[in-house]
């Protein structure tokens, strides 16, 4: 349940959030949107479907505000730009990610946000032939977002997540969607299309390592899109890396330091 | 991942819902009703139970109904926390068993008695005679991840929370500590805390830094607080010491000094030998030998 922690309502024409999947790149992108924007969190998304976890404030940028708690999922909002964000920091407890997602999508429909984008991946291991080549970024329409969004993906000329085969081999006619290592993603995309929730999905083959670079391809991309952030020469995509502000939080990601005597 | 060799290896991934964990959801589409029967016993099998005696009635008065009111709540996790309790609140004498949670999982079974080993596996509650309000629980058993909002709903769902202040203590791995330094050079053991925004009172040694987060029960009871505007607090103590351990159990002491304890705690003096004692116990009953 969605649990306010001041008295400001949630109103947005853009919600994102992360899927837990592969190297985490939905979450650490969210991160970058969240520390860069320095967006106030407004709420707590209180579930137990999710493993606890707290800890101080991963976006801390003074000693004052380092001392603030955060839980393992929280909501956070740019007012200015009508952007709402959910940030997930931990995995489903086992058999609860059906819940989860529903919990969600119900949050989402109650919360009236305009249009939904779910930031995730998959394995880079599993794509087919084609998929090994070009671009590793993809992106899904929901039918009600198609009409809206569809004409402009086609400008940007980005590939649409491909179909395969449901019985490779032996029948070649029924395509159906796989993502795999996408974690909820595909069960959320497919309740958001029954329900005729605007949602798009933007994912990135990845595989699971230091997905820091992963992360920054995703908001890079989102931004192509969404211009969240103008880059000051228009096609440098250097330029825009540098302005994507990294979290305190990302330090140590692969664990302490090591003992002196090791070597 | 494809290894040196060429061979694909399935690498464990953190999305969280493995392709296998759908296969297994395909197949329980197809279970029998004889399988959706055993899960249903499985689940039941899991559900914690809150018992609480007649004592914490007649104290409170009758809240079969309604909730009963707590002022204090201080929750001690794993046996070198609940050891610290033990040793240096509970030894005042001036407290009463008052309730139990009776769970079961793949790692333990609580027992039901209250007069308890270390190495038993518990979660017991008591009340100060003095004050009924004010609650003590010893958590000495592993609250699995399916088990923990059930755990907080049943216990602090009985509590009226106007007023309420919570203390947890709990211990962790010092490899669980990340710092730019190595662990192997931490002066181990050594208390961090974390606190909710309502808690507003002094805590008692530095806060855990950001990137190290807190998991388990310790992190749900936290959250919870954190969540219904609880003023809360968590003392997590590092240590290399996986057994129970006297240099851990002291670790805690700055805590005494708070204002949640230090009015609980009576004689200091006697806490080291009860300490010497309880550790001693737990050694013995560690031999396998006996």
């Amino acid at each position: 349940m969605y649990k306010n922690c001041n008295n400001n309502m949630v109103t947005s024409l853009l919600l994102f959030q992360p899927a837990v999947s592969v190297g985490n790149v939905g979450q650490l992108a969210v991160d970058l949107l969240i520390s860069t924007f320095d967006m106030p969190k407004v709420g707590y998304f209180y579930t137990d479907c999710l493993m606890p976890m707290v800890g101080n404030n991963p976006y801390a940028t003074t000693e004052v505000n380092s001392t603030e708690l955060s839980i393992n999922a929280e909501v956070y909002s740019l007012p200015s730009k009508k952007l709402v964000v959910l940030q997930i920091r931990s995995p489903f407890v086992k058999n609860k990610y059906r819940l989860f997602c529903q919990t969600l999508l119900s949050w989402v429909k109650s919360s009236r946000c305009a249009k939904v984008i779910l930031l995730s991946s998959s394995h880079a291991y599993q794509r087919d032939d084609q998929q090994l080549h070009g671009t590793p970024l993809r992106y899904l329409l929901t039918p009600a977002i198609q009409k809206t969004a569809g004409d402009l993906m086609q400008r940007l000329n980005w590939k649409e997540m491909e179909k395969i085969a449901a019985y490779p081999g032996a029948n070649d006619a029924e395509m159906v969607l796989h993502i795999p290592g996408g974690g909820i993603t595909k069960l959320l995309f497919s309740e958001s299309c029954s329900n005729g929730i605007q949602m798009a999905v933007l994912l990135k083959f990845c595989s699971e390592g230091d997905n820091i670079p992963d992360a920054f391809s995703l908001v890079n991309y989102l931004n192509e899109w969404l211009q969240l952030i103008r880059s000051e020469q228009s096609s440098d995509a250097k330029a825009t890396l540098l302005q994507w502000k990294i979290p305190r939080s990302w330090r140590l990601l692969f664990g302490s330091g090591l003992p002196p005597a090791l070597f | 991942m494809a290894t040196f060799f060429g061979e694909v290896l399935a690498v464990p991934s953190r999305a969280g819902v493995d392709d296998d964990e759908e296969a297994a959801l395909a197949l329980e589409r197809e279970e029998t009703p004889e399988d959706r029967e055993i899960r249903r016993e499985l689940e039941k099998k899991r559900e914690v139970h809150v018992l609480w005696s007649s004592k914490l009635n007649a104290s409170t008065g009758n809240f079969t109904d309604e909730q009963f009111p707590c002022s204090k709540f201080i929750m001690a996790i794993g046996h070198n926390s609940v050891a610290f309790l033990s040793s240096f609140v509970l030894n005042s004498g001036c407290w009463e068993a008052v309730g139990s949670v009776r769970l079961w999982n793949e790692w333990c079974r609580t027992s039901n008695t209250t007069s308890v080993l270390p190495t038993d596996t518990f979660c017991l509650f008591y009340k100060l005679i003095s004050d009924p309000t004010v609650l003590l629980c010893q958590c000495n058993c592993y609250v699995a991840e399916d088990q923990q909002f059930q755990w907080l709903e049943k216990v602090f769902g009985c509590m009226r929370e106007k007023d309420l202040q919570v203390t947890i203590l709990s211990t962790c791995p010092v490899t669980d500590y990340k710092t730019p330094e190595s662990t192997l050079t931490l002066p181990s053991p050594f208390l961090k805390a974390l606190k909710t925004k309502e808690y507003k009172e002094t805590v008692c040694c530095p806060l855990l830094e950001q990137p190290n987060i807190i998991k388990d029960l310790p992190a749900a009871v936290l959250s919870y607080c954190q969540v219904w505007q609880i003023p809360a607090v968590l003392y997590q103590c590092y240590t290399d010491v996986i057994k129970l351990d006297a240099v851990t159990i002291e670790a805690f002491k700055p805590v005494l000094s708070s204002k949640n304890l230090r009015n609980l705690v009576k004689d200091v003096s006697k806490s080291a030998e009860i300490l010497k004692k309880l550790v001693a116990t737990n050694e013995i009953c560690n031999n396998i030998y006996t």
